[in-house]
């Protein structure tokens, strides 16, 4: 009975999903082969828009018109129902807990997209000199297949914490007390306790950063390396000289993903502090105005305020790539 | 009585089969019209789905499952009891998004509001009204009620008014329970002379961090204002910061964040409300105020009996003016269409048949209540829910709603929230007091 | 002559030496490995353990349980009606794998074009994309979800009809495919745009089109990168919560595994026994996936930004 009942509400998913997957490449083959019959001048536009038309297409549904309707509603109130100028956006001027949020905020992209790809790049460099490299880069990369609630459990028997007298369960407690002092109470802790979320940050991601730094480390050609090490530069002026201009293209596009993860992020301090004791950041706020106090005014303003957050970095960006873009 | 009861285990369990087997319950609508002896009188809707979307995981989501079989077999309805612990958010997102389910059981007055502002929630059918009417106090229907509209019936009903303690560790250390605030207070102080923790505390809880002081600090504010100012508080006619609310603020801080009773005060804010009374069998701290459903948090090798591991006492009033207070918190059913099968399935789960079902199907470990006038009180076999449902029937008894439930949600379910957190580890009461009233909501 | 080769005749490079760089680099390994080594302990320890000392105590008393696996994947035990995940592992499954496919498959193409089939305008279309990133996805959840539901209008005229896929395995499929286009169209444009110019010019004058292109020479020479970004674009879907927990549309039968340990986290606040190995299970198959397809990671990966 439990057999039947098993195969029955699970076989159809199975089914759907390897016939979604067949009914895809089959459509996909068959306009391949039609539009391939095309010739002459009708060719080029109907490739571009094969080939593009669905990307734009799903961007254009699920980004654009999204990102649109969000600054729209970052003026109206919370039921989106009648305009109300800049309010929301006074009310997070003129809210002492925003100004911490958005404090936070900027914390989080200073510091962690710098301390992911800079600990990644010396991993990376370190590595490349180790004969057996797989097995610590498998460890390294390990918590980046590991989900956010995953980690946060994982994480709680690092910064757990018990009052005097009774059995720690916490690592770091742990440690602080056999080193002879009281550990305090490690997530209350301000502003210690955002450090420490920013911990599990780059536990998480140093591991992108590594993984990729390394294959741009790899991809330097060995006679210029050869070369300039016979004319006598070596470590740091080797690694100035040569290293980082060779990889700062992918050092670039690093950090620049992990500037753009740590702004979007909010699961890492929403399941470990729910946003309390003063953690909270703007991605986390936004969503519990949204879905738990149905203010959707004011979420869709601290949106507004994370993109212009993100801009200055967005802007540098696009210059590094139309660089890249005219050279190549 | 006894073979009965095994009866109900065989179907409890066969759902549990069936749960585990990850298939969502069903049932043949070939039941004999016989099936509806106990559940009322029902039209055959064969073939129908209804969903009912709730916060209910776990075992109680499987005993809701049991309770409901016998209405599926006599109406030919399949009721899709579709419990997850996103339900707050999940419920916002389907009602803005057109995927609203046919059925909402919801814990909060202010969020029923809220989904009534949503212009998405249809008022109860005209049976339903009739139930509620004669089964229930008006302040109960008052409750499902918005703008004089009555849109949602009650389901079950906890009472908060409670205080865990342990039988077993009371009678070796020769303490006995008390009745009056006074009484409690001071045996606070015998159980510190005695260098031991007289109260536990968590009101650590996720997302939702802080909710069990917002009941610490209504169960004060009804026991030394009464339920007038109790209600004029909740809507905002008295503010936070008036000085009758300050002054329980500060009877909340002489006994849950006095060192003397709880030890480390800011450790309060980060154990988890779940494991804030494990300490309790073991007398690792003796006393912890939660409401009657905290009973599930213990495993099964604690014993829960009035000469057991831990029990509960009524929290005792103060304000000898103010007769019984007893804080509670329930749910209610809320529809999103008038489809006939939607609206009988809302008939039923306002009738007595349905609360009745629904006790039995928990058994002896019990754990669910209703404020239903129609339920006999032989009908809990749980000694817990016995006392509990004292209090809740109680004509005489001074009965209101969680406060912070019924508060919009802005308030209710965030400032009041992360403030009173605050207020745990070191913000001053008269900032937490202001910057509560700054946040609610202006319109 | 190889690297190897290369750091044994340069006795100068002090900055870091093969042994300094090793013990470096394995100190850091261990301190990256500890916090999910007590997870992968505790996982087996029994519940009053877990209750009265730190996982490190196991080394010294060990108590080895397996009733906390029993618990999770068969729901027996005290955790009661847990119920077995092996359901949830399926639905994960059948979401991941066409979320995975897809938006790898219309980015390569939409790549191929950005770098190969160029007009006016491709640029600053590029640059536009890339730009989308920074559009928060929960701002998205919910105009899509009307989208699904209700189409889209203007007026009375109707654009897009309502696709009915909202609670389907389908509308999971679409929004992941929307949100990883951005990422994924501007790293592969990378790649797509080193090949070989001579290589491609070559077919075009010997009469292929772009389709053949595409088919016969890009692809085939993507692939190191088109693995390498289907990797993190399966550890993504696998391990994410929100857009599943939004477009299942509270359908139990499609929701994935990750949900469900979030649901235990609701459920068994104190049961951190159970927890444990719940998210063991889940991180098992993100594991295997990683440590079978890691090569990749170190020939390919995004060769093209490194030109």
């Amino acid at each position: 009975m439990n057999q039947v009942s098993f195969w029955s509400s699970n076989l159809p998913k199975i089914e759907q999903t390897l016939g979604a997957i067949a009914i895809f490449f089959a459509i996909l083959g068959a306009i391949f082969y039609i539009a391939g019959k095309v010739n002459g001048r009708a060719s080029r536009p109907i490739a571009t828009f094969i080939f593009l038309g669905p990307a734009v297409l799903l961007l254009f549904v699920g980004l654009v018109v999204p990102a649109v309707k969000t600054i729209l509603f970052s003026f109206k109130d919370a039921s989106s129902i009648k305009f109300i100028g800049i309010k929301n956006y006074q009310w997070i001027i003129d809210n002492p807990e925003m100004h911490k949020v958005i404090w936070n905020t900027l914390l989080w992209i200073l510091i962690t997209p710098f301390a992911t790809t800079a600990l990644g790049l010396l991993l990376a460099i370190m590595l490349n000199r180790m004969k057996r490299e797989s097995l610590p880069k498998s460890l390294l990369f390990m918590p980046m297949a590991i989900s956010f609630v995953g980690a946060s459990i994982i994480w709680q028997f690092v910064y757990n914490y018990a009052p005097e007298g009774q059995p720690q369960t916490g690592l770091l407690s742990a440690i602080a007390r056999t080193l002879g002092f009281t550990p305090p109470n490690w997530i209350l802790n301000q502003p210690l306790n955002t450090f420490l979320l920013m911990i599990i940050f780059i536990w998480v991601e140093t591991g992108f950063a590594m993984v990729i730094l390394s294959a741009a480390i790899k991809g330097v050609p060995d006679d210029i390396m050869e070369a300039s090490a016979l004319d006598g530069a070596t470590g740091w002026r080797l690694f100035k000289g040569i290293t980082f201009p060779m990889v700062r293209p992918t050092f670039i596009v690093v950090f620049a993903t992990m500037v753009v993860t740590s702004l979007k992020l909010f699961d890492i301090v929403r399941t470990v502090t729910g946003g309390n004791f003063g953690t909270s950041v703007i991605s986390n706020e936004m969503y519990s105005q949204i879905f738990v106090r149905f203010d959707t005014g004011r979420g869709s303003a601290l949106a507004v305020i994370l993109f212009v957050l993100v801009t200055p970095i967005l802007i540098y960006n696009i210059r590094n790539l139309r660089r890249e873009r005219t050279i190549s | 009585m006894k073979l009965k009861s095994k009866g109900l285990l065989a179907v409890i369990s066969a759902a549990a089969v069936l749960v585990s087997g990850g298939a969502v319950v069903t049932t043949s609508a070939s039941a004999a019209s016989s099936a509806c002896a106990g559940v009322g009188n029902y039209a055959k809707q064969a073939g129908k789905t209804v969903e009912i979307f709730n916060s209910v995981i776990g075992l109680e989501n499987s005993r809701y499952q049991a309770a409901l079989l016998p209405f599926e077999d006599c109406t030919g309805i399949t009721i899709n009891w579709n419990g997850t612990n996103e339900f707050e958010s999940q419920l916002g997102v389907r009602v803005q998004g057109g995927t609203a389910p046919d059925i909402a059981m919801i814990p909060q007055p202010g969020l029923l509001a809220k989904m009534v502002d949503t212009g998405k929630v249809v008022k109860a059918p005209a049976q339903t009204l009739a139930n509620v009417n004669k089964y229930w106090s008006a302040g109960w229907k008052g409750y499902g009620t918005v703008n004089g509209v009555f849109y949602a019936a009650p389901n079950s009903a906890n009472n908060k008014s409670l205080v865990w303690y342990s039988p077993k560790q009371f009678k070796k250390n020769g303490y006995t329970v008390p009745t009056t605030w006074t009484q409690m207070m001071a045996l606070s102080d015998k159980m510190a002379a005695k260098k031991q923790i007289a109260w536990c505390g968590g009101i650590g809880s996720g997302t939702a961090t802080g909710w069990p002081a917002t009941d610490w600090l209504e169960e004060i504010v009804l026991r030394t204002q009464g339920a007038k100012v109790y209600a004029d508080w909740i809507a905002h006619k008295v503010k936070f910061s008036d000085p009758q609310i300050v002054a329980a603020f500060n009877q909340v801080a002489s006994w849950m964040k006095n060192p003397k009773y709880v030890g480390n005060v800011s450790a309060i804010a980060t154990t988890t409300f779940q494991n804030a009374g494990m300490g309790i069998p073991t007398g690792k701290c003796n006393m912890l105020q939660q409401a009657s459903f905290y009973a599930a948090q213990y495993p099964k090798t604690v014993t829960v009996s009035p000469t057991g591991d831990v029990w509960a006492y009524y929290l005792p009033g103060i304000n000898p003016a103010v007769k019984t207070p007893v804080e509670g918190g329930g749910e209610f059913f809320a529809a999103f269409n008038s489809n006939a099968a939607t609206q009988e399935v809302q008939n039923y789960l306002s009738s007595p048949q349905w609360a009745i079902q629904r006790i039995k199907s928990a058994g002896p470990s019990g754990g669910w209540l209703s404020a239903n006038n129609g339920v006999p009180a032989s009908t809990y076999t749980n000694a817990l829910d016995a006392l509990s449902a004292k209090y809740l029937s109680d004509k005489k008894s001074t009965f209101v709603f969680d406060g912070s439930d019924a508060m919009p949600a802005a308030v209710g379910a965030g400032s009041m929230w992360t403030e009173l957190t605050n207020w745990f580890t070191g913000k001053s009461t008269a900032d937490v007091t202001a910057a509560i009233d700054a946040s609610w909501p202006t319109n | 002559m190889s690297k190897q080769k290369l750091a044994e005749h340069t006795p100068g490079r002090k900055l870091f030496s093969s042994k300094s760089a090793s013990i470096v680099v394995w100190v850091i390994t261990l301190l990256w490995t500890v916090p999910t080594l007590g997870l992968f302990v505790t996982s087996f320890r029994p519940k009053q353990d877990v209750f009265l000392s730190g996982w490190w105590h196991f080394f010294t008393s060990p108590h080895f349980t397996l009733s906390n696996y029993d618990s999770v994947l068969f729901g027996k035990g005290d955790a009661g009606s847990v119920g077995g995940v092996i359901p949830y592992f399926l639905n994960s499954l059948a979401i991941t794998l066409p979320a995975v496919i897809f938006p790898v498959v219309i980015a390569t193409m939409a790549a191929y074009s950005l770098a190969w089939i160029r007009f006016r305008g491709s640029d600053a279309l590029f640059f536009f994309i890339f730009a989308l990133q920074i559009v928060p996805i929960q701002m998205s959840l919910i105009p899509l979800l009307q989208l699904f539901t209700g189409g889209a209008h203007i007026g009375t005229i109707t654009l897009l009809p309502k696709l009915g896929i909202a609670g389907k395995l389908a509308g999971i499929w679409l929004p992941h495919t929307m949100f990883a286009l951005p990422l994924a169209i501007y790293l592969l444009h990378n790649f797509i745009s080193s090949l070989p110019r001579d290589l491609m010019e070559a077919a075009y004058v010997d009469g292929a089109n772009h389709f053949v292109v595409f088919r016969r020479i890009v692809l085939p020479l993507s692939i190191p990168a088109i693995a390498a970004f289907g990797i993190f674009q399966f550890l993504w879907v696998w391990n994410d919560l929100l857009v599943a927990l939004t477009f299942s549309g509270g359908t139990q039968n499609i929701s994935p595994i990750n949900a469900k340990l979030a649901s235990l986290v609701g459920q068994w606040g104190s049961h951190w026994e159970i927890l444990t190995a719940g998210a063991f299970v889940t991180i098992a198959v993100p594991l295997v996936v990683f440590f079978s397809l890691q090569r990749y990671f170190v020939r390919g990966l995004l060769a093209g930004s490194v030109k």
